[in-house]
């Protein structure tokens, strides 16, 4: 039974991004936002950078081409050269389409799993979700979480600057496990 | 009024009526937590089963007596399977362009039907992967299709568009179900949160712990956009490369360039058929018709105008060059497709293809929902005459009359064809019935309210 942090509810998206920008702006680094749906400029108002999953989408996508290409040059210059049709051994022009494919298969390995790692999912549980009210976040509800783990974490300081900033439902939240 | 409020004021009718955050959670999360099924899905599910089982009865004496069950004759070697085959995945087309390009275009009105777009590109690939599956004779060896290592030293010729159909194929259904499942997340999330028992760990279990957190929406929003600009290409690359399966051959009336772009537009016009079919269906039977509205039917069947002209232009565009190229095989190919003893299959196709949508040219129609109904389903059927008279009139008569045959499907064609119905309505109604069949998290992004800048004065 660890302390987890404090979440604190928000009326609707303008509030929420508002509530962002007071925290960031208050110094805090470990806290979150919590929103049914994306909404636009929130990473500017929670001072996020950008997302590195474009990196690992562009190293997946550049292996899956080289293996795309190297496999049909190696299956038919190296491995069983065979004349069919009497095509050339290396027709590279006719390995476009299967390179290809196997560069959008491998990026969409990227994009989904990456996606997964970054967010460190699948996670089944989490503290958040012991809380009974939070779980309206994945419909109309609008949250904002800050944890202990923050260096300028202190409890009643956290819970007064929230009521300041317009939260309401205030709770402080324990890790059960 | 300028051209641009007037495209604003249409925006807002996509969602009419005092709708919010909770309603719509309440509305789409509500059927599939629905205590009772309604009547009517029973009523279908009972008849996509009894179809179900017609497909595995006729796909099960299929590889116990081979395809000599089937109509396939010399010349015609390529009958129903390979017609199957292109209309089903032309079919999934529609669900990638709704999900993939219309989000790179920022079309917020997809929000309503990608989610049953998408999932209608799922079934109709499997359903369409099944034809070459069994249409290889002796199906249990089917995995050589597969550059896998293998004692014989044997491997897939890569040089082939057959094989690059297999990939082609292959790689869209696996993008596509990445895709489907990863806009299902949050969904799953809010469905977990409103669920008890033994639902609650189900989708619990396949939310995989999502919190909806921003430090979550924010890679989750990169790798959808992602996905949707890798999707683009491949949905143009599958169709192009199906059409490459007959373009590089050197039969006459197959032997053309204008194959791949004219194989998009084709599927895309089928596919926006099916989506329609679909929508007016679950619109009707769930009361949805303030989440999927006309507003949204009106588009789809501009795309099927627009597209639907673009496959007129590509049948016109054909005679004029079998014409110009002064080769007497391709002029005969052609002139046999009006007026050989398959006219009647090639003026289906000129009449639902060609003719039917020039209605929507006029509001009226493409808002009278009865009528597009019936449009979207003559679409289908249209497109299926499309690749009869692509696959059957053209092999029936080639360079030699010696040669020339009459093909005539069995009762074996009809079945396994019927029988794929079944395997998509099934899974299609269970998909109804379990998941929500619109985006919620997406829905809620065409209201108002979730501008972060809503209600603010403009400078």
């Amino acid at each position: 039974m660890s302390k987890y942090g404090v979440i604190a509810k928000f009326d609707n998206p303008q509030s929420l991004v508002h509530a962002a920008e007071k925290v960031r702006d208050e110094g805090f680094t470990k806290f979150d936002c919590h929103s049914p749906f994306p909404i636009h400029g929130m990473d500017d108002a929670m001072g996020l950078k950008r997302s590195k999953l474009g990196y690992v989408i562009g190293a997946m996508g550049l292996t899956g081409a080289l293996f795309g290409f190297g496999l049909q040059t190696w299956i038919h210059s190296i491995e069983y050269p065979m004349n069919i049709s009497g095509k050339p051994y290396f027709a590279y022009p006719a390995y476009a389409i299967i390179t290809f494919e196997l560069m959008v298969l491998f990026s969409a390995f990227g994009a989904v799993f990456g996606m997964m790692f970054f967010n460190r999912i699948p996670r089944f549980h989490h503290p958040v979700f012991y809380s009974e009210k939070f779980s309206d976040v994945s419909s109309d509800a609008f949250y904002v979480s800050i944890e202990i783990d923050d260096p300028k974490y202190d409890e009643s300081g956290v819970i007064d600057f929230l009521k300041n900033i317009g939260g309401t439902e205030i709770e402080v939240l324990t890790d059960e496990n | 009024m300028s051209i641009k409020s007037k495209a604003l004021i249409r925006a807002e009718k996509l969602l009419p009526g005092n709708q919010d955050f909770t309603s719509i959670t309440d509305d789409i999360a509500g059927v599939p937590e629905q205590k009772k099924t309604p009547i009517q899905w029973w009523l279908l599910f009972g008849l996509s089963l009894s179809l179900l089982s017609i497909f595995v009865g006729s796909v099960g004496f299929l590889i116990w007596e081979g395809t000599g069950i089937w109509g396939i004759n010399n010349p015609v070697f390529w009958g129903w399977a390979i017609i199957n085959f292109v209309w089903w995945v032309g079919i999934g087309h529609a669900g990638t362009l709704i999900s993939a390009i219309l989000h790179l275009f920022r079309q917020n009105w997809r929000n309503a039907i990608n989610r049953f777009a998408e999932t209608m590109t799922l079934f109709a690939v499997i359903c369409a992967l099944v034809f070459p599956g069994i249409h290889v004779g002796r199906i249990w060896v089917a995995y050589w299709f597969l550059p896998l290592p293998n004692q014989m030293g044997m491997w897939p010729n890569m040089r082939s568009p057959l094989i690059w159909d297999f990939f082609a194929v292959f790689t869209y259904f696996t993008v596509s179900l990445l895709f489907w499942y990863t806009g299902l997340i949050p969904d799953l999330a809010t469905l977990r949160d409103r669920a008890k028992g033994l639902k609650k760990k189900v989708y619990g279990f396949f939310a995989l712990g999502w919190r909806g957190g921003n430090r979550q929406w924010q890679h989750y929003e990169l790798a959808y956009l992602v996905l949707a600009g890798i999707s683009t290409p491949l949905v143009l690359s599958v169709h192009s490369v199906v059409s490459s399966d007959f373009a590089t051959s050197v039969i006459p009336g197959w032997h053309t360039t204008i194959f791949p772009p004219y194989f998009v537009a084709g599927a895309i016009y089928s596919g926006f058929g099916m989506v329609m079919t679909l929508s007016i269906i679950a619109r009707k039977v769930y009361n949805l018709g303030h989440i999927i509205t006309v507003e949204h039917l009106d588009k789809m069947a501009q795309i099927m105008l627009l597209t639907g002209c673009m496959v007129g232009y590509a049948y016109s565009m054909e005679f004029f060059v079998a014409w110009y190229s002064g080769n007497p095989y391709e002029s005969f190919a052609f002139v046999n497709r009006a007026l050989g003893p398959y006219w009647w299959g090639y003026w289906a196709m000129i009449f639902c293809n060609v003719v039917v949508p020039q209605f929507f040219w006029f509001e009226k129609y493409r808002r009278h929902i009865p009528f597009l109904f019936i449009t979207s389903i003559l679409v289908n059927i249209g497109m299926w005459f499309e690749r009869f008279v692509i696959v059957v009139i053209t092999l029936h008569r080639d360079f030699m009359p010696g040669a020339w045959a009459m093909y005539n499907p069995t009762m074996w064609d009809v079945a396994i064809y019927l029988g794929t119905f079944g395997l998509f309505f099934t899974g299609f109604l269970l998909f109804l019935r379990f998941l929500p069949m619109v985006s919620i998290a997406e829905a809620k992004l065409v209201l108002p309210e979730s501008d972060p800048h809503h209600g603010e004065s403009h400078e």
